[in-house]
């Protein structure tokens, strides 16, 4: 009798002839990507506000750091090696490949432990994970830009694209709404954005404080400030969820066409690969068919907003 | 795919010589159930005695050994302020036996989801790959209603599959190391005779089932159904256990949790099967839920399984083997739901057809 004992060592698992489609996972810079992920030094940290801090990342191995390539809109999962890992929308410009930029508020287990490390740490990125916004097909448009709180952060790189891109597209507005004046975030961007990159920027509050001078109220109250050529604009909302359906109907009333309408979604993310299926809305992925959605994709989507 | 024909007494050699020195798996019965039912589940082996040949269907399934309940993706080890990160993707060859048509289908729809996406995963693949299987059909239990998932036949994902034709077994063999195998052992062609049994055997197995779900446009009946308050009816059955989850033989939802080792010096990230009807499955950091109502997260598994994957994939993530329906505390099961669901529609089509079809 033959001995039957067969063994497949690993590197040798394609030998199985059934599966008829066998992928070319095997790059290591596929595996660095979805498994390994790649070590960041933080280089800086800045305190926003109480509740928001911007860490400054930067990939370790110069090799990795100058094939590193992300487009506005994409989102990385932050590793913190012992605590967990989480999905952090890129808010640096996607020209910059020294440093990334991630602005993270502290609500959860993860993020907590980020809270209470020092400059010079090291953290792990994998990624990057998503779709992202059409810069290019929105080249030669007005842009509306609107941001409620936190909502600011992901749309931050695809500002940054405006304002290296500023020649290529019309008017830009950004509507940034916040609970209070200091929960405004990145203000110290706002007179270089207006100033020198001419964007039309409307910021509200909630709730006023003596020192504040501008408007006050809901972001659903700026809409009466601006003009928009609704036949020539590209809109991108990112918001909390109850934000979204207010103003993508007032958009939708406008006439801003629904495929011209850009959302980016938040869910909660374990692998960021599709795989773990905690990121599903409707029949949909936000971590590979998101988090950017077209509004006619939210509409279709159940439960979406 | 090479078809031959050995006798039950010459395959039962085939499988002992098989299970002798290989990690081995197959149907044992491990207990009886309230209704005095025999309960199997995939159990090692040791020889071709311990097997249960004749058994119904595994309470659990056999995806398991390619998607543990608990699984180290990667190891961390500390120095200092840096950290080594370990992956293996090492996987043991294992011999599964007896698996029914549904639960290779199963695997095939996994295969679908892990090895054809956008991001392969190397850890399925390898014990997918270091896997040896046998399948065996079945007439079907009273429950099943895989024929209307069309899952009832499977023509690929095996090595070896059997057919039951008297004494002898008709084989598919669908590997080079099935066929290797064999020839060590005495087979023959199939003659007129076999092919004519086979065909008797299948049609056995069609015929036989008692169960049958109307899926004709499920996926737009799921859209249009979606506020429908049916959700909310087996909704508030629903404990929010996860069971239906953990029987599935092709559901891979999963969450991963980091812990520190004792010492301080490790940390491992581990892979745990989830399931989308326990509470948390959709809560992010702050608080929010998605779905808050135990009626959205039943809604989301039937959506999930019946139109969001369907879309994605082009087939429906269930195969119909009902072991969610026969492990749910609650009593819910598939082919009620989705019933009730048509049955909405029915109703409303009473005021155009003056007879409607009865259930």
């Amino acid at each position: 009798m033959h001995d039957l004992r067969f063994v497949i060592p690993p590197q040798d698992i394609n030998r199985e002839d059934f599966a008829s489609s066998v992928p070319d996972f095997n790059r290591r810079s596929e595996i660095m990507r979805t498994d390994f992920g790649y070590k960041c030094m933080v280089s800086n940290i800045v305190r926003l506000t109480e509740q928001e801090k911007l860490f400054q990342l930067r990939i370790i191995d110069p090799v990795e750091r100058a094939l590193f390539r992300f487009k506005p809109g994409q989102f990385l999962m932050l590793e913190v090696p012992g605590y967990g890992d989480v999905p952090i929308s890129i808010s640096s410009s996607s020209s910059n490949h020294e440093f990334l930029e991630l602005c993270i508020r502290k609500v959860g287990h993860v993020t907590s432990a980020l809270f209470s490390i020092k400059e010079g740490a090291r953290v792990a990125i994998r990624g990057p994970f998503g779709s992202a916004f059409p810069m290019d097909e929105m080249a030669g448009h007005n842009i509306l830009l609107i941001a409620g709180g936190l909502g600011i952060a992901p749309l931050r790189a695809p500002l940054y694209w405006l304002n290296e891109h500023r020649d290529r597209f019309l008017d830009v507005h950004l509507l940034y709404g916040a609970k209070e004046p200091s929960q405004l975030l990145f203000t110290w961007q706002f007179d270089e954005w207006k100033m020198i990159n001419h964007i039309n920027l409307h910021t509200i509050v909630e709730r006023a404080d003596p020192q504040w001078l501008g408007k006050k109220g809901m972001i659903t109250d700026l809409f009466n400030d601006i003009t928009i050529a609704t036949a020539t604009t590209y809109a991108i909302v990112c918001g909390p969820p109850v934000m979204f359906k207010i103003v993508c109907s007032w958009l939708d009333r406008l006439g801003i066409p629904m495929n011209r309408m850009f959302v980016s979604l938040e869910r909660r993310m374990h692998c960021g690969m599709g795989k773990c299926c905690r990121c599903m809305v409707g029949s949909t992925f936000t971590c590979i068919d998101g988090p950017v959605f077209d509004y006619w994709s939210v509409m279709n989507l159940k439960e979406a907003i | 795919m090479i078809y031959k024909v050995i006798s039950k007494k010459e395959f039962t050699g085939f499988v002992d010589a098989l299970v002798h020195s290989n990690r081995s798996f197959g149907p044992k019965q491990v207990a009886t159930d309230h209704r005095g039912n025999a309960v199997y589940q995939f159990q090692p082996v040791h020889s071709v005695a311990d097997i249960a040949f004749d058994y119904s269907a595994t309470a659990s399934s056999a995806k398991h050994f390619f998607l543990p309940f608990r699984e180290e993706l990667s190891h961390f080890h500390f120095h200092g302020n840096d950290w080594e990160q370990q992956i293996s993707y090492e996987a043991n060859p294992v011999v599964l036996i007896g698996l029914r048509a549904c639960d290779i289908s199963a695997l095939n729809i996994l295969d679908d989801v892990l090895l054809n996406g956008h991001f392969p995963s190397p850890g399925y693949l390898a014990r997918r790959k270091n896997s040896f299987v046998i399948g065996m059909d079945h007439l079907p239990l009273p429950d099943c209603f895989c024929k209307s998932m069309n899952h009832h036949t499977v023509t690929t994902g095996f090595n070896l599959f059997c057919s039951d034709i008297g004494d002898h077994y008709y084989l598919s063999i669908n590997s080079s190391k099935a066929f290797n195998f064999l020839r060590e052992f005495e087979t023959r062609e199939p003659n007129y005779d076999d092919n004519c049994m086979l065909v008797e055997r299948r049609k056995l197995i069609q015929n036989g089932f008692q169960t049958d779900i109307d899926v004709t446009a499920l996926p737009t009946i799921l859209d249009i159904e979606f506020d429908s308050p049916v959700w909310e009816k087996w909704g508030d059955k629903c404990l929010n256990c996860g069971t239906c989850a953990m029987v599935c033989p092709s559901c891979y939802c999963y969450s991963l949790t980091e812990s520190f080792d004792t010492n301080l010096n490790g940390a491992s990230r581990e892979k745990k099967l989830y399931s989308c009807n326990l509470v948390d499955f959709a809560v992010v950091a702050g608080g929010h839920n998605f779905r808050p109502k135990n009626g959205d997260r039943l809604k989301y598994r039937y959506y999930h399984q019946h139109r969001g994957f369907a879309e994605n994939a082009s087939q429906q993530i269930c195969v119909g083997c009902n072991r969610c329906g026969r492990a749910c505390l609650a009593g819910i099961n598939p082919k009620d739901v989705i019933n009730d669901l048509r049955m909405e529609k029915e109703s409303c089509m009473t005021c155009v057809s003056s007879s409607p079809r009865k259930i």
